[in-house]
């Protein structure tokens, strides 16, 4: 069979698996930082009970193998809430997690960097706790963190497309399924890891660009 | 502007870090418009004081009034209270990801509920009153230390304070910077404005201060007007105290 005539024939079917790897990666990153960052407050700023929980939160995610979450979630924690879920949302829930427990202890890091002297100025002028880290604190950790933030969109990348062991129908699991119709495997597997490739340089461009968009003298290297 | 108002009264204050006693029971009063520097060895608990007046640090014991309000187990209240009682600080402090001028209308803003356009405009007011209208859009790290203290004084004026307190403003500056700091507050001290500082200044203090008090280990131990330090024999601590600047200055 003509490799070219295979390619043209299965690209569509192809497009559609970057439609839902992108989707996975952009939903795993979302959770991770709507999730992520209030985790990595309530372990700076919250108390011991609080702080206990985000702890064994993020032991559990960071301490299991992607593909043994996978499963315990998708044979056993949504069908145990009753929920009888698509294998995408399953997968974008525990990228999702497990993005979120990595991702906070990048935003940790980042609070903690924060000079003390900020927190101090904040509440003499008379704002709340609250209003300290939303307004003084996290504006500055979140610069802090992006270039470490950043490397997040790489992995979640590369590990969506272990969601292919649920049967999400994304880039890895459409590439195997038109290399068991067409029987051509190695060029059919370039392209997917073209694709891949592809995908991580445009992600981290975009990324470069808010992260100098966002710059603000005093931050990061070459400080004015 | 003076008038005998007392607008701030610190009663008994101890504050303790670990087994080390910092304040051991200090006492004074502030009327309105008055400066009052406190000068004394470090380690005294100079510094520790000004936290605790507004509750920055809490004091062990004792209380802090203003006007008739007890600063001092006022719960959420404290908020308010820290806006009318405005700080400076050894190190500036100022919020590193805004310009000067959104460092002086933040809390306008945000605490007080200003609209921006209103707020823009009281913190372009106060950066003028401190001359630094021209560096508005500048962040901190473009700043020098004198200009970084100097929005962070405007920034303490925004609020409209009844009371400002100086921790150390020109301990991290050199003699010029210094200068150009100083000569802000002897402004505004001139205008009314009621000021704590915390200094080693002795000429800020001697020509500005209307009443100085000597610190050590924890108490005032000399008080009184800068002429009464000059010539009275009570104040031989605080003499010896400022003596030593004389000597290395080669007087």
């Amino acid at each position: 069979m003509d490799f070219a005539a295979v390619i043209t024939e299965w690209f569509p079917y192809l497009i559609g698996g970057i439609f839902a790897t992108l989707g996975l990666v952009g939903s795993a990153l979302l959770l991770g930082v709507l999730f992520g960052l209030p985790m990595a407050v309530g372990q700076v700023y919250g108390k011991r009970p609080i702080r206990f929980l985000i702890g064994i939160f993020v032991w559990f995610f960071r301490g299991l193998p992607v593909l043994v979450l996978l499963f315990l979630f998708y044979f056993g924690v949504f069908p145990g809430l009753g929920l009888e879920a698509p294998a995408f949302l399953v997968g974008a829930t525990v990228l999702g997690l497990r993005g979120a427990a990595y991702q906070s202890q990048i935003f940790r890091g980042a609070i903690q960097s924060v000079s003390e002297g900020q927190m101090i100025a904040a509440r003499s002028v008379g704002m709340t706790k609250l209003q300290s880290i939303r307004n003084v604190i996290l504006p500055q950790a979140v610069r802090v963190a992006l270039p470490g933030w950043s490397n997040e969109y790489p992995n979640i990348l590369t590990d969506s497309s272990i969601c292919y062991a649920i049967g999400v129908m994304e880039l890895m699991t459409r590439t195997s399924q038109i290399v068991s119709q067409t029987y051509i495997t190695m060029p059919i597997y370039l392209v997917c890891a073209g694709i891949f490739i592809l995908l991580n340089y445009a992600g981290m461009k975009v990324l470069h660009m808010i992260e100098k968009k966002i710059k603000i003298p005093g931050f990061g290297t070459g400080a004015a | 502007m003076e008038n005998n108002e007392t607008i701030l009264k610190v009663k008994n204050i101890h504050k303790s870090f670990g087994d080390l006693e910092v304040l051991k029971g200090v006492s004074f009063e502030v009327k309105k418009g008055e400066t009052i520097c406190f000068i004394g060895p470090s380690g005294t608990g100079k510094s520790t004081l000004l936290r605790c007046i507004n509750l920055l640090t809490q004091p062990d014991q004792g209380s802090v009034w203003l006007g008739d309000a007890e600063v001092t187990n006022s719960g959420k209240n404290i908020n308010h209270f820290r806006q009318k009682i405005g700080m400076v600080f050894q190190n500036f402090f100022l919020f590193d990801h805004l310009t000067a001028i959104r460092n002086v209308e933040i809390a306008l803003i945000k605490v007080r509920g200003m609209k921006p356009k209103e707020a823009r405009e009281k913190a372009l007011e106060e950066l003028r009153q401190v001359g630094m209208e021209e560096w508005a859009e500048h962040y901190p790290a473009e700043l020098s230390g004198g200009q970084a203290q100097r929005v962070s004084i405007a920034r303490a004026l925004a609020m409209d304070p009844d009371v400002i307190l100086f921790d150390e403003p020109t301990s991290a500056l050199d003699p010029e910077l210094t200068r150009e700091v100083l000569e802000v507050m002897k402004k505004l001290a001139l205008a009314g404005m009621t000021m704590l500082v915390v200094t080693h200044e002795m000429g800020f203090a001697c020509s500005v201060a209307n009443r100085i008090m000597f610190m050590e280990h924890g108490e005032i131990k000399e008080q009184g007007s800068p002429e009464e330090l000059m010539s009275d024999t009570k104040f031989e601590r605080c003499k010896n105290f400022i003596g030593q600047f004389d000597q290395i200055n080669g007087d």
